[in-house]
């Protein structure tokens, strides 16, 4: 294992999101059944995460766009919820993310003699995005100035680093892998960081959750130390 | 076109405004483009919505080092009328396009690719804007670039018969792109999702001296100690000018100093726009605290000061496409509120930017609610103003025309990496 002073600086990317429409629709349950079965596995990305990007105000009370939808548009409260606690993290891959939201419909068609539909203007637009990440000129050489330069982190890196590298590496975010890079010294940082729930917040907030916990760590261990 | 008569864009200014790190993205984009001919066919040089966009964008894409120029197409009578009704059809009017106006529409774009032969043979990206030059790309089988279509109209429920003769021609793209999910239809291609833009630093959005924007509300007797509320648009029923007026008087129960300003152009030419402008009056009953403003297109400054001067903006359309008079309203720091439907839904995020409303008693709540918490008015303006900064401004819009082309010859990657350039020597390059 490398020492801490050899260790690689953690480089700051960031990153922006073209979105793309499918011209695929949903007006009601069994459509967005049908359509789920058939879109791309980029569209089932864009529909849990991609859209955090887009929506900077809202606390997301329900964390998925399917489930929102269901809610919202199909008033089908039951079944919003079942979708809304559905963790993506928990799937080795979207195609299993896929098969999950197939059942769950599945079951509440089974349930239900009438279909609900949605108004027209407000059916569910299936849609997709590519990714495009960007270098940026900043580095954090140390644990410690994660401090300083997380609070300074713009919406799209914390959605890079924190949300999007879930997708590249499995259980894992950009900080906790680099921060694993120095042995066991921060293993108590990484726990903290592992329970950041970033399901129910805009990203700003996310923000203000991980300066928090780096904070209170390196606060807590400035008072060990002294 | 000839570049010159484009005016010139200074990075460092747009830099001032949405920070070093967007321009940064824009160098990182730019650069695997660099020695690109990319080029931008639409029907008119002045006026509208597309050629006012072009005007910034072809000269902010040359000043990153993308050869950039803008085409424009000509044609006849029979040919403007012929579009002017696809517009209309696509917007789900339903109407009757007569073959001889077809062949015109053919006759006219065949024509304009003999003379555009050279420029499109040439050119790496093309950006076909609108139906007006659509199928040009007929006239070019052979053609080595990437083709794009860019629909700025509301074609969420097009007149079909009009969109299947259409669809002859957009299918052969290599691309579409239209401003909101909404408003795609199902095509062969990928459809790339780009909202419009504003430019910051245009008559219509830049910053304003207090005297000018004084001046202008006393040349049109509003009264700057009083709140005033403002809707700018056409005199269309659309725009329900009437709702407006009476969202206003509802209002003004509870708000007696309360001004009501209603911006728009002449009707002259449009006969229906003449009949709402009359209704308009009438309701209006000589209410001295209803303003009626007809103002000439190039108004800009005008309209700028307008929405500077106003408390709340109001935007109650029945029906919208985007609604780049909300963006606008929101860059100045006012909320909007705003009728439930297309694009508005998109920009009015509500209760952060403003409200979203479907009827003029519920615009009228939301107008008393706004007057009453100015606390409130104020944080709202303030995130309009950041929401419109990080979504809204030309610069993203460029970015965003900068990632499709780079994603269609990467051949569609779902995940592009760029590498930092150094954008302070960008920046201080010639030219």
């Amino acid at each position: 294992m490398e020492s801490p002073e050899t260790q690689a600086p953690f480089l700051v990317r960031d990153c922006a999101l073209s979105a793309y429409a499918t011209g695929l629709r949903a007006q009601n349950l069994r459509e967005l059944r049908d359509r789920l079965a058939q879109v791309s596995t980029e569209c089932i990305y864009y529909h849990f995460w991609g859209s955090r990007l887009y929506s900077g105000f809202e606390h997301p009370e329900y964390p998925n766009m399917f489930a929102g939808w269901v809610h919202r548009s199909l008033h089908d409260h039951r079944l919003g919820e079942r979708l809304g606690i559905i963790d993506p993290m928990d799937f080795p891959d979207l195609e299993a993310l896929r098969q999950e939201l197939i059942e769950t419909i599945e079951q509440r068609l089974e349930e239900t003699e009438i279909v609900a539909w949605s108004p027209a203007d407000e059916q569910f637009n299936f849609m997709r995005s590519r990714v495009v990440v960007f270098d940026t000129p900043r580095t954090i050489a140390h644990p410690r100035d994660l401090v300083e330069v997380l609070p300074t982190l713009s919406a799209s890196s914390v959605f890079y680093h924190f949300i999007d590298a879930r997708l590249r590496m499995p259980d894992l975010d950009d900080f906790r892998a680099w921060l694993l890079a120095y042995g066991d010294e921060f293993l108590d940082l990484v726990e903290a960081l592992s329970t950041v729930d970033l399901f129910f917040v805009p990203l700003a907030e996310l923000r203000q959750t991980l300066v928090a916990v780096v904070s209170a760590y390196f606060s807590d261990h400035q008072v060990k130390e002294a | 076109m000839d570049e010159k008569a484009l005016p010139r864009i200074q990075l460092e200014d747009y830099q001032r405004i949405v920070g070093p790190e967007v321009i940064e993205q824009l160098f990182q984009l730019a650069e695997p483009l660099k020695g690109l001919k990319v080029v931008h066919v639409n029907s008119t040089r002045v006026g509208g919505g597309v050629a006012e966009i072009l005007t910034k964008l072809v000269p902010l894409s040359n000043s990153l080092g993308i050869n950039t120029s803008w085409e424009v197409i000509a044609g006849g009578d029979e040919f403007y009328r012929c579009t002017k009704s696809f517009h209309n059809a696509l917007q789900g009017n339903h109407v009757a396009i007569p073959k001889a106006l077809l062949k015109a529409y053919e006759e006219v774009n065949a024509a304009n690719a003999e003379i555009l032969r050279p420029i499109l043979d040439d050119a790496d990206i093309v950006f076909i804007h609108d139906p007006q030059p659509a199928p040009l790309i007929s006239h070019f089988p052979e053609r080595k670039g990437k083709w794009i279509w860019r629909c700025h109209i509301d074609a969420s429920k097009p007149y079909r018969p009009v969109w299947r003769y259409l669809r002859t021609f957009t299918s052969q793209y290599d691309a579409s792109i239209f401003s909101i999910a909404t408003f795609a239809q199902p095509m062969p291609h990928p459809i790339c999702l780009i909202p419009p833009s504003i430019d910051p630093l245009s008559d219509k959005n830049m910053d304003l001296p207090g005297e000018e924007v004084d001046t202008v509300c006393r040349q049109h007797g509003i009264d700057r100690s009083r709140r005033t509320i403002l809707q700018v648009s056409r005199f269309d029923r659309f725009k329900d000018p009437l709702g407006v007026i009476e969202a206003y008087r509802l209002a003004k129960r509870f708000a007696h100093d309360l001004q009501l300003v209603l911006a728009g152009g002449s009707a002259d030419d449009d006969p229906e726009g003449a009949a709402v402008l009359t209704e308009v009056y009438a309701a209006a009953a000589e209410d001295p605290d209803i303003h009626i403003l007809m103002l000439p297109a190039d108004a800009n400054r005008v309209i700028n000061a307008l929405q500077r001067s106003a408390d709340i903006v109001i935007q109650k359309s029945l029906r919208e496409g985007f609604g780049l008079t909300v963006t606008e309203a929101l860059w100045k720091g006012k909320p909007v509120i705003g009728g439930n439907t297309g694009g508005i839904r998109l920009q009015v995020i509500d209760h952060h930017t403003g409200f979203l409303v479907d009827t003029p008693e519920g615009a009228a709540y939301r107008i008393r609610y706004l007057l009453h918490y100015q606390d409130k008015l104020q944080e709202m303006g303030l995130k309009g103003k950041e929401f419109v900064r990080e979504n809204f401004l030309l610069t993203r819009h460029l970015r965003d025309h900068l990632a499709l082309i780079l994603s269609l010859r990467n051949g569609g990657s779902d995940r592009i990496e760029l590498h930092r350039v150094d954008a302070a020597l960008a920046l201080s390059a010639p030219g």
